[in-house]
């Protein structure tokens, strides 16, 4: 997993369903490892094999018309389980962005902490990039984090996209939360002494 | 202007808030379990850091372990293993576990009411979405990823957004037969899967206020279904009530100063929310899902939408989940053949599910060809249960009651709905493959679900109570 992101011009692997929960992203079953490595291959496990393990050939990570490292889904995607394993089995498939017109928050998050970018763009635009991809698997998008832009390359259709400050800074310099929040120590100790209900 | 109880909790808690950075927020208590933890304390060990505050974290297992035989090896090797690295984990670290054979050991959110640990005002995080359930106490509580498990272990702190406020307020009283599961999954069947998504919910009006502590855990346990961060309800004497003498509550002059700070906290009169809706509790029946996502759920005797209520975009999702459960548009589920009956998960494996499930069976026999699992919360549960005879009318029901877990909820322990079947669920989610692979979930109340254990098929538990 690279750990920063900046500028991305891909090709991009359309799943155009609704609600996609983390159950289906990384199945319970397939949560059993103790490391954050290898989930990649239990991706959409369900929807991507047989019970025989055998590939659905009319599933989209099946199709070799469609590849790259950007993933768009239909609206409310990652709902469900807090597990991050969902969002570690995107990143070691190999997918640096997440397009949708809407994400659940625990996944957003969880996204953001291993370096996956989640842009969240209208329905409309969502719409418009599905059809780019329908009438072109090879059509490419382009992200550029610093200007906070998204392009059908193809169209020349652009979209900008939020994210906050301080998840843009870690994802460009690849810092995380973890080395913020050490150097809050003295300011942590010191909320502690100041509180009666310390429970 | 006056604040909400949320925004009365979260400034308590704020370390430090500097502009562009989300708020560096305090966590009261951390629960860990065994499946969100490992990647955690390793990434502890690869920076060379102890947890920091020990005695704020307590683990249990719950999500892999058997529901029977509890007192032999876990079969599954990479189960066990992950059992077996929590149990490791925590000793190396110093973190309190209640493992496998402890008298306190039981699904997370469970335990940590039933011990007295979830108290009013705290903060509370765990690796787990349904930590939305201690929210009943008046906490704030919710699920969190693996990174921000290791920034809890860390620092005791987490960084957090402070989401928007959301009051749903459920006014009146509920009809015979309608009870808490019944409210949550109506109002997610109004609002959608991500109608809250972005909000912390308050709970409130004659509805809420008037349920027990364990309905009121069934209710913010399932605030994330709607996509809400958390859920919570002001504390009030039925809170402080159920508190009172449990084994870590406060006990001497400390109860009496924490008692004195919880009847602050509650959501001042002028106080703005972002968002407020507003049900009436006697439009509420017996409620059950027919799709897989928790927002795709009909009162009892309605019928599933038709593809011609729809929009457009929303029908290949729509006529996906179907298919899936092999289901028509438009057809109702009364009479609909039940193969499995669950009752169990954090939404409702507590001793008052179970005690609501005994009073509606007893003398009654299951019908032949359903299996029935009724998995208790946790030990304590499973105790008390047997000290009642509840196990007693269950057995001569026909039913079987586990040992605690999360069991069939999730599909990767050994209770696993084989695939095809129907299962009539307590649980909190009907997404695909949920409960094992192909297996079809039908989410309801503890209630409606022993009325299919007893009839065999999808009932209306209003006509036999």
């Amino acid at each position: 997993m690279s750990k920063n992101f900046q500028h991305l011009v891909s090709t991009a692997v359309p799943i155009a369903i609704e609600n996609i929960d983390t159950d289906q992203i990384i199945p319970a079953r397939f949560l059993k490892a103790t490391t954050r490595e290898g989930f990649g291959e239990n991706l959409f496990r369900d929807w991507r094999f047989e019970s025989n393990d055998a590939p659905k050939k009319d599933f989209v990570l099946n199709n070799p018309i469609y590849k790259g490292e950007i993933l768009v889904a239909g609206k409310n995607f990652g709902c469900g389980s807090s597990r991050e394993h969902a969002a570690w089995a995107i990143a070691d498939y190999g997918f640096k962005v997440v397009i949708s017109s809407f994400f659940a928050d625990i996944f957003k998050n969880n996204a953001l902490n291993n370096f996956i970018l989640p842009i969240q763009v209208t329905d409309e635009f969502l719409d418009k990039i599905f059809s780019a991809i329908e009438k072109d698997p090879a059509a490419k998008l382009e992200v550029d984090l610093d200007k906070q832009s998204l392009k059908i390359v193809a169209t020349g259709e652009e979209t900008s996209f939020d994210i906050n400050p301080y998840k843009k800074t870690c994802l460009t310099n690849g810092y995380d939360d973890i080395d913020y929040l050490l150097s809050l120590r003295k300011e942590i100790e010191a909320y502690e002494a100041s509180r009666e209900f310390n429970f | 202007m006056g604040k909400t109880l949320f925004d009365k909790i979260w400034d308590s808690h704020v370390v430090v808030s500097k502009p562009g950075f989300p708020d560096a927020v305090y966590i009261n208590t951390h629960f860990i379990h065994e499946v969100t933890s490992p990647q955690a304390f390793d990434g502890l060990r690869k920076r060379g850091i102890p947890v920091f505050r020990t005695a704020k974290t307590r683990a249990t297992a719950d999500h892999n372990v058997p529901t029977i035989d509890q007192h032999l090896p876990i079969k599954e090797a990479l189960s066990r293993k992950q059992v077996e690295m929590l149990t490791t984990n925590t000793k190396e670290f110093g973190v309190e576990l209640y493992g496998l054979g402890h008298p306190y050991q039981g699904i997370v959110h469970v335990i940590g009411p039933e011990l007295g640990i979830t108290l009013p005002g705290m903060t509370i995080v765990c690796g787990d979405s349904h930590t939305s359930t201690h929210g009943a106490f008046g906490a704030i509580a919710f699920g969190i990823g693996t990174s921000e498990v290791e920034q809890v272990l860390a620092t005791q702190c987490i960084l957090q957004y402070r989401p928007k406020r959301m009051k749903i307020e459920v006014n009146g009283k509920l009809k015979k037969g309608v009870v808490s599961k019944d409210i949550i999954l109506y109002i997610i069947s109004k609002i959608s899967a991500s109608g809250a998504t972005g909000y912390f919910v308050e709970y409130a009006g004659e509805a809420i206020r008037s349920l027990s502590m364990e309905a009121r855990m069934t209710i913010c346990n399932m605030s994330i279904e709607m996509g809400a961060r958390g859920g919570l309800i002001a504390p009030d004497e039925t809170t402080f009530e159920y508190i009172k003498g449990r084994e870590f509550a406060p006990k001497g002059a400390d109860w009496d100063k924490s008692l004195a700070y919880w009847k602050t906290l509650y959501t001042d009169a002028d106080a703005a929310f972002d968002v407020t809706l507003t049900f009436d509790a006697a439009d509420i029946e017996p409620m059950i899902t027919y799709g897989t996502n928790p927002g795709m759920g009909i009162g009892v005797t309605q019928h599933i939408p038709t593809l011609e209520s729809l929009e457009d975009k929303e029908k290949p999702s729509f006529k996906k989940s179907l298919d899936y459960m092999g289901l028509e548009p438009g057809s109702g589920l009364l009479g609909k053949k039940v193969d499995y009956v669950f009752i169990g998960s954090c939404t409702n494996s507590r001793i008052e599910d179970l005690r609501m499930v005994a009073d509606f069976v007893k003398g009654k026999k299951k019908a032949d060809d359903v299996v029935v699992w009724i998995v208790p919360g946790s030990k304590q549960v499973e105790a008390q249960a047997k000290k009642e005879g509840i196990d007693k009318i269950f057995e001569e029901a026909g039913f079987n009651l586990r040992q605690p877990g999360c069991s069939a909820c999730l599909g990767m322990n050994e209770d696993k709905v084989p695939a095809g079947m129907y299962c009539i669920s307590t649980s909190n989610r009907n997404f695909e493959g949920r409960q094992g692979p192909n297996a079809r979930t039908f989410l309801a109340s503890p209630l409606s679900a022993a009325a299919a254990a007893i009839t065999g098929k999808v009932t209306d538990v209003r006509e036999l109570v």
